[in-house]
């Protein structure tokens, strides 16, 4: 196998695992709840990524490019309605 | 279905510098929300991995699809297609949030409503009102 790809196969969700726990720890540290929010929205772009290595990790077997899908639609979901509450203090109106 | 190992050399060479890319990214999006100083200098941070990282491991997967299968297999470009499409709109919801918020509070920094500066100098404002 190609080094680079070798190399790649483990250090890419070394790394995106790193990115997710920077995320976490400003979602831990706040200060303020926009703060939070944004790091919800880093974490879970991550975590897409993150599944879309693991998908080429594992040679294409199982259903790994659709996890991924789901977790960036309902991470889209969940910031706007997050986002919302922060501005209205309610999400529908 | 092709083993890993059994791709091209340049597929594999270009899978894996871009699934580095794409991490790295990610990474340096991820350190720049966790160490800049205020929120709106942190917001930046995050399209690093919603924009150009999630497009590298996009392709990468593509790539990797379609040279396994052996067929054209574009469908792991939807995930950045659809990360692109939503993530600045919800970060735009989020700023205006962010925004609201901090001139309530009259953070330092943070320009005041732009409607009152104007109406001082008889300019026709652009108000917020009824959205």
């Amino acid at each position: 196998m190609n080094p680079i790809f070798a190399c790649a196969l483990w250090l890419a969700p070394v790394l995106l695992l790193l990115a997710m726990a920077c995320a976490l720890v400003r979602l831990l540290r706040g200060p303020s709840a926009e703060d939070r929010i944004l790091a919800l929205d880093t974490l879970y772009v991550a975590a897409a990524l993150l599944v879309l290595v693991l998908g080429v990790r594992a040679n294409g077997g199982g259903a790994y490019f659709e996890v991924a899908l789901l977790i960036a639609l309902l991470g889209f979901a969940s910031t706007s309605a997050m986002a919302k509450f922060v501005l209205r203090g309610e999400v529908v109106e | 279905m092709r083993h890993l190992a059994e791709l091209p050399g340049w597929v594999q060479a270009v899978c894996g510098a871009l699934l580095l890319l794409g991490a790295a990214l990610a990474l340096i999006g991820a350190v720049g929300v966790l160490r800049l100083p205020n929120f709106f200098q942190r917001v930046h941070a995050t399209t690093l991995a919603s924009t150009l990282g999630g497009w590298s491991v996009g392709v990468a997967a593509a790539l990797y699809y379609s040279f396994s299968a052996q067929r054209v297999a574009l469908h792991p470009l939807l995930v950045p297609a659809l990360l692109t499409l939503t993530v600045p709109v919800s970060t735009f919801f989020l700023m205006r949030a962010a925004v609201f918020r901090h001139r309530l509070a009259g953070t330092p920094g943070v320009p005041g409503n732009l409607g009152a500066a104007a109406a001082e100098k008889d300019v026709p404002a652009r108000t917020d009102e009824g959205q």
